[in-house]
């Protein structure tokens, strides 16, 4: 049933069913993401800070699900797309929206719609959710946890909602037209983003006490699995609902997702045999995320074969940036938010400048590999340095802002960090019955 | 009356409680450790980076037991615990003072 289906004897086109079901659908999954993200960060993490750590994430839940009604839809989507920076602020507090579901009960589609457009609003709030909750894993284990609330809720209104209008905003976007970057899902908007931000705010907060003398290890790889798994599954929601319509294209983007995941996991499985003797279901478990994070930019724009070389090539890509770079610069990334989401989403971008086919481009322009022309690829790098500019200098300012009414720190004190941050933080026990020696 | 500690790999846990069950010594604690002796720790890799891991996980046995019974007890832990490999475990033995039975508030080696 295409979207132009003439029902209404007036002549009117009606809204397709099958899209608003699938954006419906595509919503909540894409809302599972992040307390699977709990799950993976939280088995990743010292049993000591393992509350707070999926607090982090859960907290995000509640903060992005406020903060975008009240403001965040509106500067991320709202306007009339005259700005190429950012939205508007004629949908605060999303007042349109009782009258745009009194029209929709009419049942006809309004300026060409596919499904009524207040389905976007919690669709892409997900999105805003996944994209804080990904930020807290490089601090995880040191930082405030007012001061990290503070600094993800005016990073949501300052930085993602205006990153979202320019590489999502259609015609006159910065990034997205002015530059031409193509990002299907948001490796751009949502995994250069928090990579970045947290890559920066971990250089801010400095490292762990026992870095570099202390082992750390995760102290619940179950969870990491379940987590990977919660976050796999909301991923085909993720980059499928990216298409805004139940049609073919969805269909190759939710094929793309689970080929350069499986992809990912394999490439990743196969180093660690090589340069550790031993594959580890943590390896496995990153290696998939890799692969997710990989395909976001390009889901939709790809071909399958493309798919699996672009998992194929994360894993190597991360895993180096993991088990070399960090060390050698000293990075305390904690749980890879930039290792693993900040590189993939870059390799990505880039990547799809190679491999977008012509045909599916929403520019027109297709990849260096189909075109021999360099003009996509030039574009796609060019939108994410500006993206890492615009983020560098955003993030900067907040975090001296969040600062100062912190008292001059962002991290806890030493004691309190020896101690754990659930205790400190939080006051709670995660296991209080479990005996045993961390 | 003596107390007899042995520390044994944590695989030995059901072996050992078998073979003090076979002998008829009912009584014994049993706690999860970690620690090191001449055995070294083994390395883990997470991501790519490795992590040394020079604390290990055994399982540590504390008996109470009458003064005569000691050799008998330390020859039956020795058999079910010993590999032959670095590891293997070690075991003490310390005087006991007293002992008192809750239930009864019987002391001394019948309480044991």
């Amino acid at each position: 049933m295409s979207a132009d289906n003439v029902h209404a004897t007036k002549g009117e086109r009606m809204y397709d069913t099958g899209s608003t079901t699938f954006m419906l659908i595509c919503t909540m999954l894409v809302f599972l993401m992040t307390p699977g993200l709990a799950f993976f960060y939280g088995g990743l993490s010292r049993r000591k800070n393992v509350i707070n750590t999926m607090l982090m994430c859960f907290g995000v839940i509640g903060l992005v699900g406020v903060l975008w009604i009240v403001a965040g839809w509106s500067l991320a989507y709202g306007g009339d797309g005259s700005n190429p920076f950012i939205g508007g602020f004629d949908q605060l507090l999303c007042l349109p929206v009782l009258n745009q579901v009194l029209q929709a009960a009419e049942g006809t589609a309004t300026d060409g719609a596919v499904y009524p457009e207040i389905i976007n609003i919690a669709f892409q709030m997900a999105f805003a959710m996944i994209t804080a909750a990904i930020v807290t894993g490089s601090l995880a284990g040191r930082v405030k946890f007012g001061a990290m609330t503070a600094f993800l809720g005016i990073w949501l209104l300052v930085v993602y909602a205006p990153l979202a209008h320019m590489v999502w905003g259609g015609d006159g976007s910065f990034i997205g037209d002015i530059i031409g970057a193509l990002d299907f899902a948001g490796g751009d908007v949502v995994h250069i983003s928090s990579g970045l931000t947290g890559l920066i705010l971990c250089l801010m907060l400095g490292r762990r006490r026992g870095f570099g003398m202390v082992s750390y290890r995760p102290h619940n790889v179950p969870f990491v699995a379940l987590g990977a798994g919660l976050l796999w599954f909301g991923w085909f929601g993720f980059n499928g609902g990216s298409e805004f319509k139940a049609d073919a294209v969805a269909a190759l983007a939710i094929l793309n997702t689970v080929t350069a995941s499986a992809a990912g996991m394999v490439s990743w499985l196969a180093i660690e045999r090589v340069r550790t003797g031993r594959p580890t279901l943590v390896g496995a478990s990153t290696g998939l995320v890799a692969g997710l994070v990989v395909v976001t930019p390009g889901a939709g724009f790809v071909e399958p074969w493309a798919a699996l070389v672009m998992g194929l090539i994360v894993s190597p890509v991360c895993y180096f940036a993991i088990s070399h770079l960090k060390t050698k610069f000293g990075y305390d990334d904690a749980l890879d938010a930039f290792g693993c989401h900040g590189i993939g989403g870059i390799l990505g971008g880039v990547l799809t400048g190679l491999f977008c086919v012509p045909e599916l481009s929403w520019t027109g322009k297709g990849g260096l590999f189909y075109t021999g022309d360099v003009s996509l690829l030039v574009s796609q790098i060019l939108g994410i340095v500006v993206t890492v500019v615009i983020v560098l200098v955003l993030d900067l300012v907040i975090a001296a802002v969040v600062k100062a009414l912190f008292h001059g720190s962002l991290r806890v004190d030493e004691a309190d960090e020896a101690l754990g941050l659930d205790a400190s933080q939080h006051g709670e026990s995660a296991y209080p019955s479990f005996s045993g020696l961390d | 009356m003596k107390k007899i500690t042995a520390i044994v790999r944590a695989e030995k846990l059901e072996v050992l409680k078998d073979a003090l069950f076979a002998a008829d010594v009912r009584g014994m604690t049993i706690n999860q450790v970690q620690g090191c002796g001449a055995q070294h720790g083994w390395k883990e890799y997470v991501r790519g980076n490795e992590l040394l891991v020079n604390t290990i996980p055994k399982v540590q046995f504390t008996l109470i037991c009458a003064d005569e019974h000691v050799d008998g007890i330390v020859e039956i832990i020795c058999n079910a615990a010993r590999t032959g490999a670095v590891g293997d475990g070690k075991i003490w033995v310390e005087p006991v003072e007293e002992v008192i039975r809750i239930r009864t508030g019987e002391h001394g080696p019948s309480a044991v």
